[in-house]
């Protein structure tokens, strides 16, 4: 039976890096507890980010700029903060990123641990030949209250991982699942934020005794011991927890992988996986890397470098995601993207925002995927697709072939700034941009600040939100532009 | 091959309400101050007007939809009301209509009314309108001036003109129509501004400042339209008669083809090069005397000038600059404020246009009036640089 593991693996990271001495600073007052939290940064995602658009932005790294997706056969996407209860959010990324109708889309949540679960399941899938190539994807943006500890510890971000039979780059060894119904926090349905209980009780109760179970069990399994371990990964937003369990299982504390606790912060269910990846950038073949997630029990994976580690190479690291990252100072900011403020929207704000479902589905391709058409007789490249082609002087009928923009680059044929429309990033930056291979469309302009941008400029596009019904709590997704 | 519509009618009367933020007006009111104004300067009963037209851009507010608000505020004996919407060129486009069913014989005498209540909205601007189901999710949430001021950064980019340079010249488009409009006591806006301050309001969208946005007003405005035979047997002389009327409307090719660089209207030179041509101009910046041209925002009118073939491409700077187009320049345009100053109500900013060039062509401007002018030319716009529709008329001296 051939190998299964990891072919390809990486993270994203939203723009932001939000300073915590300015969320700790500010909050002194009423905080003062949390003083000593205010070191370093965590990332922010923007307004228009949510778990699936960052899943959609880490999935895509994997995949490249190839039009043809056809061999991603399983998508599973794991995260506790899901745009939708009910509406199939791998489904959304499946249209975003034009995978086949076919593939098979599966929606992980519930637990923290949701992202290593969907990495179990996907091996588990491959390894049964029921799948030659699943993708697992996790994010997480959840939501804090001000002032709360937890708005310090947490990060937003993503991760993907092409689970795969082929140039694997981490061989897959064994793991091991605890489920336990240890509350240490909780979200009930419709609450915004986490309940948590005392840290001290999850700590020594939770993490230190159900953690190093799923470890020995799996290095029963596994006939392996703590010593054979090269790179030990556990996310927790508690200070030398994982050296605490490195210490119980024998493997050494050196080798404990760096939790981006002071860059990032934790991304929840993308957090284990998100290290994963940086741990893999520094791999060497035959390492072994121990896995661990913790929420409502534990998963434990384990998987061994290979030769081909030492050619991988990321589209972009997570040391550069990490380096290119905006230090962002305004608190008040934060607080408005997450809307955890009432903030003043204006007339402009009110506009009803009901989506016509029927169009968003005749128009499914368009409006998800970003694909236009091309005249098959004139080649005309255009956005959206329409019965009669726009080409000058040749309204060519019914000549339209599906083309695929999102991977396409562009540059700026002309944009503003507006303080006059509704943005919750004011000034709203809009304009034409005009495709390499031919196409333009005027699209939204994001992650990027006043002077930023200007004719002739290039940019590249990513799957965002595109406004949020919450009259009716729908997520409108579409696809904006942001500089190269 | 059509003839045209060039000296086929005339115009028998015109009226104007004043123009600003008409609290204390309902639509009846200003429709009704438009056209008692039209109908003495016509000097006709209610039952001699055949037919109507009426322009109204925004339904879900000032008068509702169709015909029926019309024809209740003016107690029409039960003619034809026909509402036509066309975007911001909704106002031209009920000329249009009551032009063509004289032109026609189908009408003896038609009226086109056109009006609009935007200070009912509780906006500063425009208030968000609804484009079908598909385009709000695909295209930017953007507004008015954020559309028009991206004609800035594609003409800096096309001609090699810096920013403050195009600046200066949209600021001083600004300070001649506020010039203007202080001269005419039906305008919105009636003060006259300094370039510093054009140059240093806030910033609505990069590059238009406040003072290069047009003033979002309640008013309406009516023409009167008959042959020039019905004209005279009227009583009426020096008659002001149609030369050109054309309508190009924007096919997706802006928005979606990569010919169009941004920097212009595509449809208004195609409907310049029609109306010259249907009018009998062959040399623009020579023959036309004067322009009322849709100024919704400062950029609009520069890069129009040349669009309608008054200025030579790339040298709308240097003409607005040099004062070609003030009110002592070679072509005055926006005589009467324009959009900028005059307001605009949407529905009735095209039948404005053509009742100022009308006052100027029979002498009747007042304070602004020019001299001896002979043909007035009108540029009304509708929708965005990308997408639109541009509606010009020409009118002159039947004999001209």
């Amino acid at each position: 039976m051939s190998d299964v593991g990891i072919s390809s693996i990486a993270g994203y990271l939203p723009r932001l890096r939000l300073s915590k001495k300015t969320v700790s600073s500010a909050n002194s007052w009423l905080a003062p507890n949390l003083v000593g939290k205010g070191k370093g940064t965590r990332s922010m995602a923007n307004w228009d980010e949510d778990s699936v658009t960052m899943a959609v932005e880490a999935v895509r790294r994997i995949l490249g700029g190839d039009d043809d997706r056809s061999h991603v056969d399983t998508l599973f996407f794991a995260s506790t903060t899901m745009p939708f209860v009910d509406r199939l959010n791998s489904g959304i990324m499946r249209a975003a990123l034009t995978l086949e109708e076919e593939t098979q889309c599966i929606d992980i949540s519930s637990t923290l641990k949701s992202g290593t679960s969907a990495l179990i399941q996907a091996i588990d899938k491959v390894k049964s030949g029921n799948s030659n190539y699943s993708i697992v994807s996790a994010a997480d943006k959840r939501k804090t209250r001000s002032a709360s500890s937890q708005e310090l510890d947490f990060g937003d971000g993503s991760v993907a991982i092409a689970v795969d039979t082929k140039n694997l780059i981490a061989k897959y060894i064994n793991s091991s699942s605890l489920s336990i119904d240890f509350v240490d926090h909780f979200r009930g349905p419709g609450e915004e934020f986490d309940y948590n209980w005392e840290e001290r009780w999850v700590r020594d109760e939770g993490y230190l005794k159900i953690v190093p179970k799923a470890i020995k069990d799996l290095f029963t399994k596994a006939n392996i011991s703590g010593s054979d371990i090269d790179h030990f990964i556990l996310p927790s937003v508690f200070p030398r927890v994982d050296q605490m369990i490195a210490k119980k299982c024998d493997i050494n504390p050196e080798n404990v992988a760096g939790n981006l606790a002071q860059s990032v912060g934790d991304t929840g269910s993308a957090h284990s996986l998100l290290m994963f990846a940086s741990v893999l950038e520094k791999a060497k073949p035959g390492e072994k890397i121990l896995i661990c997630g913790f929420g409502g029990g534990s998963d434990v994976l384990l998987f061994e470098a290979t030769d081909n580690i030492k050619n991988f190479k990321p589209q972009q690291t997570i040391e550069n995601l990490l380096e290119t990252g905006v230090e962002e100072n305004n608190y008040m900011k934060f607080l408005t993207f997450n809307d955890t403020v009432k903030w003043e929207r204006g007339m402009r704000g009110e506009q009803d925002r009901k989506t016509a479902l029927t169009t968003l589905y005749r128009h499914n391709d368009a409006i998800m995927g970003l694909v236009g058409g091309k005249c098959s007789k004139t080649g005309t490249i255009q956005y959206p697709a329409s019965p009669i082609s726009v080409s000058p002087n040749s309204p060519e009928l019914n000549t339209q072939e599906p083309y695929k923009f999102a991977e396409k680059k562009a540059k700026i044929l002309s944009w503003s700034a507006d303080y006059l429309s509704f943005s919750v990033n004011p000034p709203n930056h809009y304009g034409v941009v005009d495709f390499e291979e031919g196409g333009r469309i005027m699209v939204d302009f994001t992650d990027i600040e006043k002077g930023d941008i200007d004719s002739g400029m290039q940019v590249k596009m990513v799957f965002r939100v595109k406004i949020v019904d919450e009259q009716r709590g729908f997520t409108r997704y579409f696809w904006k532009a942001i500089p190269v | 091959m059509a003839t045209g519509i060039r000296d086929k009618v005339a115009i028998l009367g015109m009226g104007c309400s004043k123009f600003g933020e008409r609290w204390d007006a309902s639509p009846e009111d200003l429709m009704v101050e438009s056209y008692v104004e039209a109908m003495e300067d016509a000097g006709i009963e209610p039952n001699q007007l055949d037919a109507a037209w009426f322009s109204h851009h925004i339904d879900d507010i000032g008068a509702g939809k169709g015909g029926t608000p019309m024809s209740i505020a003016l107690r029409l004996p039960n003619i034809a009301v026909t509402r036509v919407e066309n975007y911001c060129a909704s106002g031209s486009e009920a000329f249009r209509g009551a032009v063509y069913a004289v032109a026609a014989g189908a009408a003896d005498i038609a009226i086109a009314v056109g009006m609009e209540k935007l200070k009912d909205t509780g906006f500063g601007g425009l208030s968000p309108t609804n484009y079908g189901t598909l385009t709000p999710q695909i295209g930017p949430s953007g507004s008015a001036p954020g559309n028009f001021a991206q004609l800035a950064s594609a003409y800096r980019a096309k001609h090699g003109v810096s920013a403050e340079d195009l600046k200066r010249a949209i600021a001083h488009v600004s300070v001649k129509s506020h010039a203007n409009g202080a001269k005419n006591p039906k305008a919105h806006l009636q003060k006259e501004v300094t370039e510093e301050q054009v140059l240093n309001a806030p910033m609505i969208a990069e590059p238009l400042g406040l003072f290069d946005c047009c003033g979002v007003s309640d008013g309406a405005a009516a023409a009167i339209v008959t042959t020039p035979e019905i004209a005279k047997s009227l009583g009426k002389d020096n008659l002001i008669s149609v030369k050109a009327l054309q309508l190009a409307v924007s096919n997706g090719l802006e928005n979606q083809h990569n010919s169009w660089d941004g920097s212009y209207f595509h449809t208004v030179r195609v409907a310049a090069k029609k109306a010259y041509a249907e009018a009998g101009i062959t040399k623009p910046r020579e023959q036309v005397s004067m322009m009322e041209v849709h100024d919704c925002f400062s950029v609009t009118e520069l890069v129009t000038m040349e669009d309608l073939f008054i200025s030579d491409e790339g040298n709308a700077v240097k003409d607005v600059m040099d004062g070609f187009y003030d009110a002592d320049g070679k072509v005055p345009c926006q005589i009467d404020g324009g959009l900028k100053c005059f307001g605009h109500p949407i529905g009735a900013s095209g039948l404005r246009m053509l009742y100022e060039m009308y006052l100027q062509l029979q002498g009747k401007a007042g304070a602004r009036q020019l001299s001896n002018p002979s043909i007035g030319l009108t540029h009304n716009l509708g929708g965005q640089p990308a997408n639109n529709v541009c509606s010009i008329a020409i009118i002159g001296a039947l004999d001209a």
